[in-house]
């Protein structure tokens, strides 16, 4: 039994008559010890579809699924208290921004001990002792001075090493990372990513990383969803993926990296922008975009291909890049 | 490489400044400011210790020395330094307990205020929804109305008497708490380290008063100095309605109030009270203004 099963994960916003899908039933597994990446361009749901997991998502968003099972449990059926005992110990999230997701006010000590106090209670020195066992974790130097220091205090790298030992703080199955090195310069992200991954192997977590990183994805992730306009595009194994995608919009990502286009004068990119809530068209939600479109892509495309390698697309591309 | 290693422990050296030691750094820089808390010191030792310090009792009336005017002018004695009032009591010593009055309910009327305000603004910011509909539409139907009227009203109803007043004064600033707490609740409550604390699994109420209202506070220190202001400005009209502190209390407001028919023969029975009023509440006023500058990082540069 994978750790995390998700079947037909649907988030909308707006009015009940003509709600805005920011998730369009979305399905994937995730198992114990397994890196998943989720890629997508901004505005793809890659990020409202790991806060629905963690029941983040408020009014007016509406979550619903067939299926929303961590380790054996329908988390949209515990109560509100029931569910607070699983995020923050068993799932854990790391987010975006560093600088502004410790609180201002409060001592790095303070804020990683919060979780341990919420959910496994101990003395306070065993707190103590725990905090420095996990910032020498997270890798942060003279751990035992840096207790009392202040958020304003940190680095962004320092301050992203403080929010990975909050979330391990409890020894999590499952680590949702949201673009954990979006925010940082370029030799950070590389440390952060090693310490992630490092920390993956050790305690054998699920993680899911979120990220328009693709290099980084191809090198550390198992699988891959590819998310556009709220649907899964595409999964498979991150080497199959990277080496023969089979939708247009895979390829089309692919083609945008810096790397695939040497020797060319431009970059290659995809004209347009992800449909918001007024301008979704019918069918294919890539056909406006899509080099490849034809009538057929009016109608909602199929999804071919057996488990563990699916393409959401009428015609997927062969192995030459060409639509079949 | 020795002494490399000295240079750059010299360089480090300068330490780290306490978050007290850096608020009193910006707030040192506005000398109008540290005027303010320095006479707000002076007044505050002056209410706590009048019963030492003042050389008469406030309510004892010398028959021999009415309307005496201050021992400066022509006629004045130094047994009663800033005069005597119209029944001869020391102006001096009543202004002293004035002052503890004054003090006891501007902090009275703050405290209340800030801590109902406060919660009612979290409540409001935090859950949204019917509940914020109900608290900040009362909240704007006591904004519409004057708030001295208001406190009129409520005294009216209460009776007059230095609690009620106090009372009246306290709902009349609600609003204001309401609003400022709601506000920065809100802008606070989209904030990653919100998002993080929930994902931790704090509860609501956590959430509110632990993680949310520190991050808020800035705002609201400035206002409750600013408040006090008010209130003491407030108390002060109360008072010459007569319908706060009833004679012989003595407090700044009544004082005025009572001695309004001797103005144009002993002008001292009302400057002094009028001054005390005037100066305490612009040393609140440039207290305030310094804490903002202080505790504001968008005003830091």
């Amino acid at each position: 039994m994978s750790l995390l099963e998700v079947k037909n994960l649907t988030v909308e916003f707006g009015s009940n008559n003509n709600p805005f899908r920011a998730v369009d039933s979305i399905s994937y597994s995730v198992n114990e010890g397994e890196v998943v990446g989720i890629v997508g361009e901004s505005g793809s749901g890659k990020s409202v579809s790991s806060l629905s997991i963690m029941g983040l998502i408020g009014y007016p968003g509406r979550v619903s699924a067939d299926e929303l099972c961590f380790n054996g449990k329908d988390l949209l059926a515990l109560s509100e208290k029931e569910r607070r005992a699983i995020t923050g110990a068993d799932i854990a999230m790391i987010f975006q921004e560093p600088m502004s997701s410790l609180n201002p006010c409060y001592t790095v000590e303070f804020q990683i001990s919060e979780a341990l106090k919420i959910h496994q209670g101990g003395s306070k020195k065993w707190r103590r002792e725990r905090c420095i066992e996990l910032l020498e974790m997270v890798g942060i130097p003279d751990a035992k001075n840096r207790l009392k220091i202040y958020p304003h205090q940190l680095s962004g790298g320092m301050s992203q090493r403080v929010m990975i030992a909050m979330a391990i703080a409890c020894d999590p199955k499952l680590l949702i990372a949201d673009e954990p090195t979006t925010a940082l310069d370029v030799t950070i992200q590389a440390q952060i990513v090693d310490l992630l991954i490092d920390l993956q192997q050790q305690k054998n977590m699920g993680l899911i990383l979120i990220t328009h990183d693709l290099a980084l994805v191809a090198e550390v992730a198992h699988r891959v969803l590819v998310m556009y306009a709220g649907q899964i595009v595409e999964t498979g194994l991150a080497d199959e993926i990277f080496t023969h995608p089979q939708h247009p919009y895979t390829q089309a990502l692919l083609n945008s990296l810096p790397e695939s286009a040497h020797g060319k004068e431009r970059l290659d990119a995809l004209g347009g922008v992800v449909p918001g809530a007024f301008d979704r068209p019918t069918g294919c939600m890539l056909s406006p975009r899509c080099p490849y479109a034809n009538e057929k892509c009016q109608q909602p495309p199929p999804i071919l291909g057996e488990p563990g390698r699916q393409v959401k697309c009428f015609t997927p591309l062969d192995k030459t890049g060409k639509p079949q | 490489m020795s002494e490399l290693n000295q240079q750059t422990a010299t360089i480090s050296s300068p330490a780290m400044k306490t978050p007290l030691q850096e608020f009193w750094y910006y707030f040192s820089q506005n000398s109008g400011a540290v005027a303010g808390l320095i006479f707000i010191i002076i007044i505050s030792i002056t209410a706590i210790f009048a019963d030492v310090i003042a050389p008469h009792s406030p309510i004892e009336q010398y028959r021999d020395a009415l309307l005496m005017p201050p021992a400066w002018v022509e006629g004045g004695s130094w047994r009663y330094l800033l005069g005597t009032d119209d029944v001869g009591r020391d102006m001096l010593s009543r202004l002293m307990h004035g002052a503890r009055l004054s003090l006891m309910i501007g902090t009275l009327v703050v405290t209340l205020s800030l801590g109902f305000g406060v919660v009612l603004g979290l409540i409001a910011g935090f859950y949204r929804g019917v509940v914020e509909v109900i608290i900040m539409r009362c909240v704007d139907i006591m904004l519409a109305m004057p708030s001295l009227l208001l406190a009129i009203a409520i005294v009216a109803i209460l009776g007059p008497s230095v609690f009620n007043a106090a009372m009246a004064i306290t709902i009349v600033s609600l609003p204001h708490y309401v609003r400022l707490t709601r506000a920065s609740t809100m802008a606070e409550l989209n904030k990653d380290y919100v998002i993080a604390s929930k994902v931790v699994g704090a509860r609501p109420l956590r959430l509110m008063f632990i993680t949310i209202l520190p991050n808020c506070l800035a705002p609201l220190i400035v206002q409750a100095t600013l408040g006090f202001s008010t209130a003491i400005l407030d108390m002060a009209a109360l008072g010459f309605l007569g319908m706060g502190a009833q004679p012989p209390t003595p407090e700044w407001g009544s004082m005025l109030a009572s001695a309004l028919q001797f103005v144009q023969r002993a002008w001292w029975v009302v400057t002094f009270p009028g001054l005390f009023i005037l100066l305490t509440v612009l040393a609140f006023n440039l207290m305030g203004d310094g804490l903002r500058d202080a505790l504001d990082p968008k005003l830091k540069d």
